[in-house]
């Protein structure tokens, strides 16, 4: 068990642990999610020196994952471990946002950089409000977290100014990358998932209250970058509800099948 | 960026604590200063091996020539005079 994890009481216990647990487990998917697609990075990125990165950043996000799965399964009843929760849930049972879960295109370092972009922006809001929630472990986490997510955010952000304003061809391919993305962004800040007792309390954050804070950040890369706002529709998204694209069942199908094949397998 | 082979190499030293000076560390590529930084920071401390780290093109070093090997090295072999072994070290004197 983490050492965040051995401490601290949930500040929810007694009243609503299954409530935690859920928004817990949004936050932990996120992580884990975008983690496992990172992965695919390595070996195949622009340069040996960016295989290393991404798969670094994709650690860090499977480390938050950890964490929050961890606890949020420990706080189910009966308790389940983060292995159970990563591995013997179905698709419908994961709440990761869509954003995370789509394939990056045709290997496309654009959409890659893009999405990291918005998401750890996004990440690096809600973690750096969420190291002061009224449940310590959930703060500690985020405290862990939030000078990891600030890198991540300056390595999406080093790349975008240079493939934004690069060569002809790299601005248009970043541009086409952020459109890609651009509207699985909405679904960030839906803050209907979370419960209103969390929030009131304390122990939640309200993403729809990170969207300023977001735009501030984002806009002045995209201008110095030379890129336009996409002005695209939100996609339907659903994914805190369960609902997934159609690539998140082949994510899965690959994250899960060895733990699946040979249950309770130790190294 | 044109062809990423074109990518300059830079050279990396790493700071392992205050006190310490830069060592060398090893090479990498990156298509500028900044991105260099970062590739360092990603390959050389990601297990905790610096506090500082320091990226130069290893265009800009101007390095000794095995050729040379003799005549700038050798005849420092026998002038023992130069090295401080004549004096005693105060205790607790870690980096002389």
């Amino acid at each position: 068990m983490s050492p965040e994890l051995s401490g601290g009481q949930p500040a929810t216990a007694g009243h609503a642990p299954d409530k935690l647990a859920g928004y817990a487990l949004c936050l932990g998917d996120d992580a884990l999610v975008m983690a496992q697609r990172l992965g695919e990075w390595i070996a195949a990125s622009p340069q040996l020196e960016e295989d290393v990165a991404l798969a670094n950043i994709a650690l860090d996000q499977l480390g938050q994952a950890r964490s929050l799965l961890g606890y949020a399964g420990s706080l189910m009843q009966p308790v389940r471990t983060e292995d159970d929760l990563a591995y013997f849930r179905d698709e419908r049972d994961f709440r990761n946002v869509q954003l995370v879960e789509r394939s990056w295109g045709d290997r496309d370092f654009g959409i890659a950089m893009a999405r990291m972009l918005v998401w750890s922006t996004y990440q690096l809001e809600l973690y750096s409000r969420l190291t002061s929630s009224a449940d310590e472990t959930l703060a500690a986490v985020a405290a862990k977290a939030v000078k990891e997510v600030d890198y991540h955010r300056d390595h999406a952000t080093m790349w975008v100014l240079r493939l934004g304003d690069g060569t002809e061809e790299s601005h248009v391919r970043m541009q086409a990358g952020l459109d890609a993305e651009w509207p699985y962004v909405e679904e960030l800040f839906d803050a209907s998932y979370v419960d209103q007792q969390l929030l009131a309390s304390g122990v939640a954050v309200d993403p729809s209250a990170l969207r300023d804070a977001w735009n501030g950040r984002i806009e002045p890369v995209l201008a110095e970058a030379t890129l336009t706002r996409p002005d695209l529709p939100p996609a339907r998204t659903g994914g805190r509800r369960g609902i997934h694209t159609e690539q998140m069942g082949y994510l899965l199908a690959e994250m899960q099948h060895l733990a699946r094949s040979h249950p309770g397998a130790r190294w | 960026m044109t062809n990423r082979r074109d990518w300059p190499l830079w050279e990396v030293f790493v700071r392992a604590r205050r006190g310490l000076s830069h060592v060398h560390a090893g090479s990498l590529h990156a298509p500028d200063a900044e991105m260099a930084l970062r590739n360092a920071r990603d390959l050389y401390t990601r297990r905790q091996e610096g506090v500082s780290l320091w990226v130069v093109p290893a265009a800009a070093i101007t390095a000794s020539s095995p050729d040379e090997k003799d005549s700038f090295f050798d005849p420092a072999a026998d002038k023992i005079y130069r090295h401080p072994t004549f004096y005693d070290i105060p205790e607790g004197v870690e980096h002389l």
